[in-house]
């Protein structure tokens, strides 16, 4: 076995999160310009913590040659597409999820 | 500088996972046909410079092409027949991908992966809205349709019509999971073992496991 192996798991959760595996959270609804992970489409929509990632350097500034530093906690957050798309034409249980960042992300019920 | 074709990557790779015929690949292709692109003369210009500062040798970069074509794409088959037959195994894999993969001597260098499991109630398909991010250490490059903007833009909003033109229909009863592999994560789908292959062997069960199946848009049967 490589020393590979022994590094920190993929899911080891950031000592320091704001949110917890089930807190329902809104997706911020806001359109800063520059390089942003987060789908326009998923801003201003609600869901809840599927997982937690772990910490990883910022995208936002990695993207513009910085070192990304403090890392920033991601989630993994579940949808329904009935409520991320209104005329979904499919059953009311189809999910998605995708990963967002936790300054991206809002308590759900918060303003 | 060695006379590799820098547009290689542009190619449609493997419309079929497990074709092990790689006649085709010899260092020729329809792209040799008229000059050379913008991006590619910015490549190869870019591997000129990080070959004369000592930073990369031609060689690394044909032999990371040769991992790309010749080993990447079969590795998420193996990885997921050796699900198929070890319980334990699968467990581990949907706990930490990362780290079952290792343990299979599979490195996923800088990936982090999360697989996710169908099963009679869920089935899981992996799109990259944002741009084209795909479990490259385990698929290979991905191919043309993954990154196409038709799939992108509708498989999130409309997955069960997409999925429809894979030949997958899915009953409304089991629940379709989009997942949009839009930041660090990468994501591989553990279909369920189809009927029809009880104690085949590892070798066997990841022959039907083509690439599309571990993306999420068909499923696998015995042929």
């Amino acid at each position: 076995m490589s020393s590979e192996a022994l590094l920190k798991s993929t899911y080891t959760p950031a000592p320091l999160h704001r949110f917890k595996v089930g807190d329902k959270v809104v997706v911020k609804h806001v359109f800063p310009p520059g390089h942003r992970r987060t789908p326009q489409y998923i801003r201003g929509k609600q869901g809840i913590i599927e997982r937690i990632c772990g910490a990883y350097p910022n995208p936002e500034e990695l993207a513009y040659g910085f070192d990304g530093l403090p890392e920033k906690v991601l989630y993994r957050v579940r949808f329904l597409q009935m409520q991320v798309w209104p005329g979904y034409a499919g059953p009311m249980n189809d999910i998605i999820e995708m990963e967002i960042f936790e300054h991206w992300l809002e308590p759900a019920g918060a303003k | 500088m060695s006379g590799i074709p820098f547009d290689y990557y542009a190619r449609s790779h493997h419309d079929h996972a497990h074709d092990h015929d790689h006649d085709d690949h010899a260092p020729t292709s329809e792209h040799d046909n008229g000059p050379p692109g913008e991006y590619e003369i910015m490549s190869r210009a870019m591997q000129e410079l990080l070959e004369q500062k000592g930073i990369v040798t031609a060689a690394q970069v044909t032999k990371r092409m040769e991992l790309f074509d010749d080993e990447f794409p079969y590795r998420g088959a193996q990885v997921v027949a050796r699900a198929w037959v070890d319980p334990a195994f699968k467990r581990r894999l949907l706990a930490d991908g990362r780290a079952a993969c290792a343990e299979m001597g599979t490195m996923l260098e800088a990936e982090r992966l999360i697989a996710v499991e169908n099963t009679p109630d869920v089935h899981n398909v992996i799109v990259c809205t944002l741009c084209s991010c795909y479990p490259r250490a385990l698929l290979g490059m991905p191919p043309t349709w993954y990154k196409s903007r038709n799939y992108r833009s509708r498989v999130v909003f409309e997955p069960r019509a997409v999925l429809r033109e894979f030949g997958t229909v899915l009953p409304e009863d089991v629940t379709v999971r989009v997942h949009d592999s839009n930041a660090d994560m990468r994501y591989l789908v553990v279909p369920m073992r189809p009927q029809g292959a009880e104690g085949w062997s590892e070798e066997r069960l990841a022959q039907l496991l083509s690439r599309d199946t571990l993306v999420g848009v068909t499923v696998p049967c015995v042929p």
